[in-house]
């Protein structure tokens, strides 16, 4: 066995899998916000919430329904993003002609209330989540030892990821989304209902952090607070990345993931800070973002 | 906007002095801690509105610097053995350095990028209070010694402390004041008001947002020093992001832009944390609620509301 900086593979390896399903979950997050931000020109706070708000609704459908892993995977993020649209109907869009600001301040509120109510019936302990007999186990490839459930996520959420990126980039719905996120004004003249749309769009969004809450839940203990710090961790991928493009943050989000793995193999002290140190780099050399659009 | 004049700044200092004798009366009435509690967010409010309010920046990590202070002071007056004021003294400084840092970056990118980015470097602090050998991990640092105040009166008494506290958060909220309605604070408001205007006029705004930026920090830090001294500890609780939010909340919920409203703000946060305390995350819910209510409703708040009622800037 060959060994790096004296560093056994099986430990590299491990941790850069580790950081691909970090890199997983900070992709579909980052994207959700991303998206959201360019028809919204709003900052979702509540993101993190209701990421745990999807981990939690799977628990809920497995513990009070019997509903398995697989319908979750769906009905969750359903469930949240209905969730989404209905905020979005009652409070959002009550914001969009006044300072972006006020739009993080009011979803930091809804992330609060959600946190809150989450912490005071399930405590903050943590609830586990079964993995699917299906994806039980796990293969040993030799060189390491490869959990079924893990491949999974990452596979899963790349999937998930290319679509919206080919539903955003190459369809036409795609390109009305596009073009609102240019001109509503001009989009709406053309007939097209620029409101409704951001309707949908806020609730895709939405859908997508709680499909990554279902894909969490067998990994980490579905718990009040597992957004909340995730979610600052997101925002510091999405000012590196810039939310210009969509691939951009699909992008900056699995490659920070892996950089965090590396941290974690090479200079374990520092692997909570990394990301923040990328961020202060990214913002002395070319603040707009790897990815942004100079304004 | 009313135009300020001599009658307004009598207004306020009729006012302050109003709040400074009800100050020095409150101890006798009231538990002094939780004066004292108040009297440090009361300031640490006061810091935030002045980067917020009058620079229009929404920073979304003021706890690195409060926090971050309080650290630094417990550290100072519990290892080294610093007499009250150097501690404080050094808490304020190293947030000053801190703002400076951070600020220097942050200005870098506008809006809600900026708020973004100062909260991500605010969790980053908040790690390493977390892991950094001298923060005491998840206990923080505890039994910090009160000390004697240039090593002479003891301060193990509330009611001596209160008067140290009352002097140095009042000294600094009146300070603040000051900067509002200086010069500086004057170009400050034009900035907010119209940025590229300010440029035009040959300001370098970049350098008026990075100083607002380190004072805001600093007096932060000051009422994050003060508040280790009266509690004795330093904790993971004042450099977590739910108190960015809390300050975020306080200068809302009384009135962004105005002299009293953070003080009015930090006042009602601050007992309804404490006789809600037995109710444990509907805190967190009414909070919440509170904020989605400030900004659907009044976004003024609650002095901004009254100064418009009675046509003057409060």
């Amino acid at each position: 066995m060959f060994e790096l900086l004296g560093i056994p593979p099986q430990v590299l390896l491990g941790q850069l899998l580790l950081g691909l399903i970090n890199g997983s979950f900070y992709a579909v997050l980052s994207l959700g916000l991303a998206v959201i931000f360019g028809l919204l020109n709003i900052i979702n706070f509540a993101h993190g919430a209701l990421y745990m708000m999807g981990a939690f609704v799977a628990w809920m459908l497995l513990n009070y329904f019997g509903i398995g892993y697989w319908w979750a995977l769906i009905l969750a993020p359903v469930i949240v993003g209905g969730f989404g649209i209905v905020l979005e109907r009652t409070i959002l869009s009550r914001l969009y002609k006044l300072d972006h600001l006020y739009g993080l301040l009011l979803t930091f509120g809804l992330a609060l209330i959600i946190q809150g109510l989450f912490r005071n019936y399930y405590g903050i302990s943590g609830l586990p989540y079964q993995i699917p007999a299906e994806l039980a186990g796990g293969y040993n490839l030799g060189f390491m030892y490869l959990p079924n459930y893990r491949a999974w996520v990452v596979i899963a959420s790349a999937a998930v990821c290319f679509g919206a990126w080919f539903l955003i980039e190459k369809t036409r719905l795609g390109a009305y989304l596009r073009a609102a996120t240019e001109n509503p004004t001009l989009v709406g003249a053309f007939g097209i209902n620029v409101p409704l749309m951001v309707m949908l769009t806020y609730g895709a969004g939405v859908a997508l952090a709680g499909f990554a809450g279902v894909l969490a839940a067998p990994i980490y203990s579905v718990n009040p607070n597992m957004g909340a710090d995730l979610i600052i961790v997101v925002f510091a991928v999405v000012v590196i990345g810039g939310m210009g493009s969509i691939l951009g943050a699909i992008l900056t989000g699995y490659v920070l993931g892996l950089v965090e793995g590396l941290a974690r193999v090479f200079f374990p002290e520092g692997s909570a800070v990394v990301i923040f140190v990328i961020m202060a780099i990214v913002l002395l050399v070319k603040p707009e973002g790897l990815f942004g659009r100079a304004n | 906007m009313v135009p300020e004049t001599a009658g307004m700044t009598r207004l306020h200092l009729a006012i302050f002095a109003v709040l400074l004798a009800f100050l020095i009366i409150l101890p006798f009435f009231v538990y002094p801690v939780f004066a004292m509690k108040v009297m440090c967010f009361a300031l640490f409010a006061a810091a935030f509105n002045l980067l917020l309010g009058f620079g229009g920046l929404l920073s979304f990590g003021h706890a690195a610097y409060f926090g971050g202070a309080s650290y630094v002071a417990a550290h100072a007056a519990k290892v080294w053995g610093l007499t009250p004021e150097l501690a404080v003294l050094c808490g304020t400084a190293a947030a000053a350095f801190l703002g400076l840092v951070i600020g220097s970056l942050a200005i870098r990118r506008q809006g809600i990028y900026f708020a973004m980015v100062t909260l991500a470097f605010a969790q980053m602090v908040y790690f390493l209070a977390l892991q950094l050998p001298f923060t005491g991990g998840e206990d923080g640092l505890q039994s910090v010694p009160r000390g004697d105040l240039f090593g002479v009166f003891s301060l193990q008494d509330s009611i001596p402390l209160y008067f140290f506290v009352l002097t140095i958060t009042f000294s600094g909220i009146l300070f603040l004041y000051r900067i509002v309605h200086s010069p500086f604070g004057q170009v400050l408001k034009a900035i907010r008001e119209n940025e590229p205007r300010a440029i035009s006029l040959g300001y370098d705004v970049n350098r008026y947002k990075l100083m607002v930026f380190v004072l805001s920090a600093t007096f932060a830090g000051l009422a994050g020093a003060v508040k280790s001294q009266v509690f004795q500890l330093a904790s993971l609780t004042d450099v977590h992001w739910a108190m960015s939010g809390e300050v975020v909340l306080m200068t809302l919920l009384g009135g962004m832009g105005t002299i009293f409203g953070p003080l009015a703000g930090a006042a009602i946060v601050v007992t309804m944390q404490n006789y809600l305390a037995t109710f444990g995350a509907w805190v967190t819910v009414i909070q919440g609620v509170i904020f989605v209510l400030g900004v659907l409703l009044f976004r003024k708040g609650l002095i901004g509301v009254l100064a418009q009622w009675l046509k003057r800037p409060l």
